[in-house]
């Protein structure tokens, strides 16, 4: 009976995170949203998707999809650096630095 | 049967934080102030999930998985990082602040910091006009 409920919990929690990344989705295609705000929710689409695939390997059972905490969580530091430098200057990597 | 309670626990405060932290993003008006909720209580909330699947593998599989806690050292180490990034360069391209901000401290800094002659024009001014407002008293 217990099993029941916690498999039902965590399903909630499934669909909450869910809801959370859709409510994101709208504010992304949302007119005024601006280029900033848009690279902070790409930033917080990865954490979510984090926690969805924790979710996702306590039901399954495994361990197996733990790999890719680490693999999203790499990559999202990355694209989110890229962005960010692109965001603020155009380029991501800069051959001549100004003294700045 | 009380570890699985414990494991419920943590996953579900953490999915109402990440919850609560998107409801912020919806619902303030400015990069800012949406950086606040993106950044910390998401960090926190995905943090205690993650938590929560290692006790859970813990009790039940008596694995200590140590992906999962390299996997929560470095959300718990880049996520602050990243959204201090992205504020940075959201405050270096000029993104304006919203209407009811008070004051933006680093921007005053940098035109102080960039251009030292406007310090001495706004100074020059505030001068003259308190030497008009005097006149037109007296």
């Amino acid at each position: 009976m217990f099993a029941a409920v916690f498999e039902t919990v965590l399903l909630a929690c499934l669909f909450l995170l869910t809801l959370s990344i859709g409510a994101s989705l709208y504010l992304m295609f949302k007119r005024t949203t601006t280029i900033p705000e848009r690279v902070l929710l790409i930033d917080s689409f990865s954490y979510i998707i984090i926690g969805l695939i924790a979710i996702l390997s306590i039901l399954t059972d495994t361990d197996a999809y733990v790999e890719l905490i680490l693999l999203i969580g790499i990559l999202a530091f990355l694209g989110t650096i890229a962005l960010s430098r692109f965001m603020e200057r155009g380029v991501i990597i800069e051959r001549e630095r100004d003294d700045r | 049967m009380i570890a699985d309670l414990v494991v419920l626990l943590l996953v579900v405060s953490g999915t109402v934080m990440t919850l609560i932290s998107t409801i912020g993003i919806l619902r303030l008006p400015d990069v800012y102030t949406k950086a606040h909720a993106a950044t910390k209580s998401s960090t926190l909330g995905i943090l205690t999930i993650l938590l929560g699947a290692f006790l859970y593998f813990i009790f039940r599989h008596q694995i200590v998985s140590i992906r999962l806690l390299l996997g929560i050292a470095f959300v718990f180490l880049t996520a602050p990082v990243a959204g201090h990034l992205i504020i940075r360069s959201a405050h270096r391209r000029g993104e304006p602040l919203a209407d009811i901000s008070v004051g933006d401290a680093l921007g005053e800094l940098k035109t102080r910091m960039t251009d030292p002659s406007r310090e001495m024009e706004e100074g020059a001014e505030k001068a003259e006009r308190a030497n008009r407002e005097q006149s037109e008293q007296t």
